[in-house]
């Protein structure tokens, strides 16, 4: 089979804006956008620039935009695409550093922000916590995420607003207070009751759609907020009290 | 310039480990070429060893029993110290990873669940479903952000910089600003992981080129055991991604084409969960005998599981298998085939992971101490990452305090990086010669047709011809796109001149060990020989010839016998 790639381009330093670029690219083996960006980048093109490591769709390096799809390059096959044309872009809602390597800091920056590890004052227990398996499924698909930013960059709040944590944090925050090992305060997770926070979500569910790894995020969303509301509503009964 | 009191380069497990623990008083930093969460740690599945005793069938799992083990499937060239150092340290390892959140599978009851795994004697491999690797270096990336680790990411270390035998820190390539300068150490921890690149068939990531071992080795550091390369039995055919050894602890079967389980001809005891180097020989010796399917692979068959297991315990197979062979291996059998997998061998370094060179230190699939002398048994590299990633930091620190700063090396680290730079832009200017992709291809080839699972003298010397053959042509080497921002080109460039040194010491020791142990089948010399053989190999870059010499083996309790499964 024969393709174009259309590859969108732009190195900030050099270029006046972001410009598509075509390259022919000839196939009849079964192989990935990210084996097909490599073969276009050694035989046409070595100034052509992506991130890629594990080619397995877990270390989350290679989130791009494929034909108006959000995926992992190294999980989306090229002929299961179906189209001779395939358009990629970077990850939106982050500055482009080069071609499609994007500026990932202000995703790590909300996922920080969060405090993303267990809080617990006790020493190692000797022989650990003891938590049912029941207990670790609710934190399951939480787990299964592998920050590659596809819900952040598709997420039209993130767009409009960049103070919003975005998907990707909140659902993690979820992930830390399901843990029956977290002894995080409420003053430390009431701090997402805002509209940067829980309440910036327009329940669209995009980040539902585009997680390559099937996180629901907006589930942890939406049960972050009936838990707050839950907590408040405690609160002042125990105030009343 | 940049200066650290410990730097740590590499952020996968052993990295972050070693960051984590160095002392907070001094100013740490990790550098690495990729964000630490795309290290190639966080794809490791199956999981992590430690005798737990928490599966019923391992109620009398003992840390002794499971450093045997690990000698017994090292085929005796651990060092036994080493080894029982690391298993008396896996069970508090284990219990404060899960303190700091991993969120292991539980058994019920409550307890780190524990599955069964090749080579051990008991179910004593701890795991979340099958994405351990996924779950820890991400919990320790997180503790790392609690602890506000500085991190510098999408840095190439390119030179190991050693005046009078003390290290005086780095050269860089800064990807993002395409631009090379010194990082002063006091102490520089290597924690770079294996270099499965240089194989065709491969489990490891696209980025595991090796170059830190390479590195190590240009600064006069020597090599251990490096002929010792791991081949995993169960590969997805064609893509080699791996399946987790924890598919057959959990119950998975391998067939060939007359729909026997063969392993019976091979260990017939121990079955599909011998170690690995004896099941990777059987499947491969089963293809090449016509058993297999297409000459090609042979089947690992999970079906019998049925669905709600293999769902539960291995979903992360399953989308794979999904995602990249179109198979769900509810429904179908999977076609493996092995592929090189993990480096046994590595950077010589001592119980407290130092090495010759004041100040450098190494730990992780990069080191070499040895723990899994010629075999290492599955779950254990995750366990060692852990282990000895902290001792790496602990000695570090220590080393640091207890030491004053230089002044006067600025000038040398300067030069150095003048001198990289100076080499870029040779081959910038030259604007015909060499391509790397195409010098990284034929190597590749050569080392899994010549230096693969079943090695001879014949093949060996060959190697070492075409190696040498590609080397010069490394010479003519140029850089085709004039962009040094985010150029892969470079970084590829830049390491394969290590490739091509770890795929030289690979061969020379594999050359020469002209006995049978463990990873290293010599097809002329079938047996294993104590007498002769029962060393490490060390090679050592001297005026630019790498020179072999050998070392003891620490035996400390377990007389070497012949290994039976
Ligand atoms: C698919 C797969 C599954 C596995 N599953 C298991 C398992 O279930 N259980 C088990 O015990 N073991 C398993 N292993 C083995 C184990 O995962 C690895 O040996 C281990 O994770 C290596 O960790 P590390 O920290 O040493 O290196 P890595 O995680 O590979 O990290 C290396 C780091 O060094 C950096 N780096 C390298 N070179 C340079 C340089 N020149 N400059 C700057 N930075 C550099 C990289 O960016 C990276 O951050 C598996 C291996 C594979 C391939």
């Amino acid at each position: 089979m024969e393709y174009i790639f259309r590859i969108l381009r732009y190195d900030p330093l050099k270029d006046e804006r972001p410009s598509f670029q075509d390259y022919s690219f000839r196939t009849e083996e079964k192989m990935s956008v990210l084996e097909a960006l490599m073969d276009i980048r050694n035989e046409q093109d070595s100034t052509l620039s992506f991130r890629y490591s594990c080619r397995e769709a877990i270390c989350g390096s290679c989130g791009m935009v494929i034909n108006g799809k959000f995926d992992l390059a190294c999980r989306a096959m090229v002929d299961s695409l179906k189209a001779p044309v395939i358009v990629i872009e970077p990850l939106p809602n982050l500055e482009i550093q080069k071609d499609l390597a994007v500026n990932m800091e202000p995703f790590f920056d909300a996922v920080h922000k969060i405090e993303p590890y267990v809080f617990s004052k006790k020493q190692v227990l000797e022989k650990g916590h003891r938590i049912e398996d029941k207990e670790m499924d609710k934190i399951f698909q939480y787990i299964n995420c592998v920050l590659c930013g596809c819900c952040y960059s598709a997420c039209p709040v993130v767009s409009r607003d960049e103070k919003y944590l975005g998907p990707a944090a909140l659902a993690k925050l979820y992930r830390f207070i399901q843990d029956p090992r977290d002894e995080r305060p409420f003053s430390n997770w009431s701090r997402v009751n805002t509209e940067g926070g829980v309440w910036g979500c327009d329940t669209v569910f995009k980040c539902n759609e585009v997680c390559p790894k099937e996180v629901r995020p907006a589930d942890g969303i939406e049960a972050l907020r009936r838990k707050l509301v839950v907590e408040k509503i405690k609160r002042i009964f125990r105030f009343k009290r | 310039m940049l200066s650290q009191d410990i730097l740590v380069v590499g952020g996968g497990l052993a990295g972050l480990a070693a960051a984590l623990v160095s002392d907070p008083q001094l100013n740490v930093a990790v550098l690495s070429k990729v964000h630490p969460l795309r290290s190639h740690s966080v794809a490791a599945q199956g999981g992590i060893n430690a005798a737990l005793g928490n599966n019923p069938e391992g109620r009398d799992d003992s840390w002794e029993k499971h450093a045997f083990d690990t000698i017994k499937g090292s085929d005796y060239l651990a060092d036994q110290d080493i080894a029982e150092l690391m298993c008396e340290r896996a069970v508090s390892t284990i219990y404060e990873l899960e303190h700091l959140g991993v969120p292991f599978s539980r058994f019920p009851g409550g307890v780190i669940a524990q599955r069964p795994f090749g080579g051990a004697g008991f179910p004593r491999t701890c795991y979340a479903a099958d994405r351990t690797g996924l779950v820890i270096l991400h919990t320790l990336y997180e503790q790392s952000i609690k602890r506000q680790v500085k991190f510098y990411n999408e840095w190439l270390v390119t030179k190991l910089v050693v005046k009078d035998g003390r290290c005086l820190g780095v050269v860089v390539y800064d990807l993002a600003r395409g631009e090379v300068m010194p990082v002063k150490a006091r102490a520089v921890i290597f924690a770079t992981g294996g270099y499965g690149r240089v194989y065709q068939r491969t489990t490891n990531a696209f980025i595991n080129h090796g170059s830190g071992i390479g590195i190590a080795y240009k600064a006069g550091i020597p090599l251990k055991d490096m002929e010792f390369v791991q081949f995993h039995p169960t590969s997805l055919y064609d893509t080699n991604i791996l399946i987790t050894e924890g598919a057959r602890g959990e119950g998975g079967y391998l067939v060939n084409n007359k729909g026997k389980r063969f392993m019976e001809d091979y260990a017939s005891s121990a079955m599909e969960l011998a170690p690995r180097d004896i099941v990777a020989r059987a499947i491969q010796t089963e293809i090449e005998k016509g058993n297999g399917f297409e000459d090609e692979y042979v089947y690992l068959d999970l079906r019998l599981l049925g669905e709600k297991k293999i769902k539960k315990r291995l979903p992360g197979i399953r989308e794979i298998c999904i995602n990249f062979a179109g198979i769900d291996p509810v429904e179908k059998p999977i076609p493996i085939q092995p592929a090189q997998h993990y480096s046994m061998g590595g950077i010589d370094v001592n119980a407290q992971c130092a090495s010759i060179v004041e100040g450098f230190y190494a730990a992780g699939e990069c080191a070499c101490i040895s723990i899994h002398g010629a075999n290492r048994l599955g779950g254990n590299s995750l366990l060692d990452t852990v282990v000895f990633g902290k001792i790496a930091g602990e000695e570090a620190s220590k080393a640091v305090k207890g030491s004053k700063e230089l002044k006067d090396d600025e000038k040398m680290l300067l030069d150095e990086a003048l001198g990289m730079k100076k080499k870029i832009q040779e081959w910038q200017t030259k604007d015909s010669g060499e391509r790397v992709h195409r010098l990284l291809n034929r190597l590749k080839v050569i080392m899994s047709d010549r230096v693969g699972m079943f090695r001879n003298k014949k093949d060996l010397s060959k190697a070492m011809e075409k190696i040498s053959e590609i080397r010069d042509d490394y010479k003519r080497i140029y850089i085709s796109g004039q962009c040094l921002r985010y150029s892969q080109e470079l970084v590829n460039i830049i390491e394969f001149d290590s490739m091509l040194d770890l795929a030289e010491v690979i061969t020379l020791g594999a050359l020469n060990r002209e006995e049978t142990r463990g990873s290293h089948f010599r097809v002329d010399f079938k047996d294993r020989n104590d007498k002769d053989w029962l060393k490490h190999t060390l090679v050592t870059l001297k005026d630019g010839k790498p020179r072999v010499s050998y070392k003891n083996v620490n035996i400390s309790k377990y007389e070497p016998k012949v290994r039976t499964y």
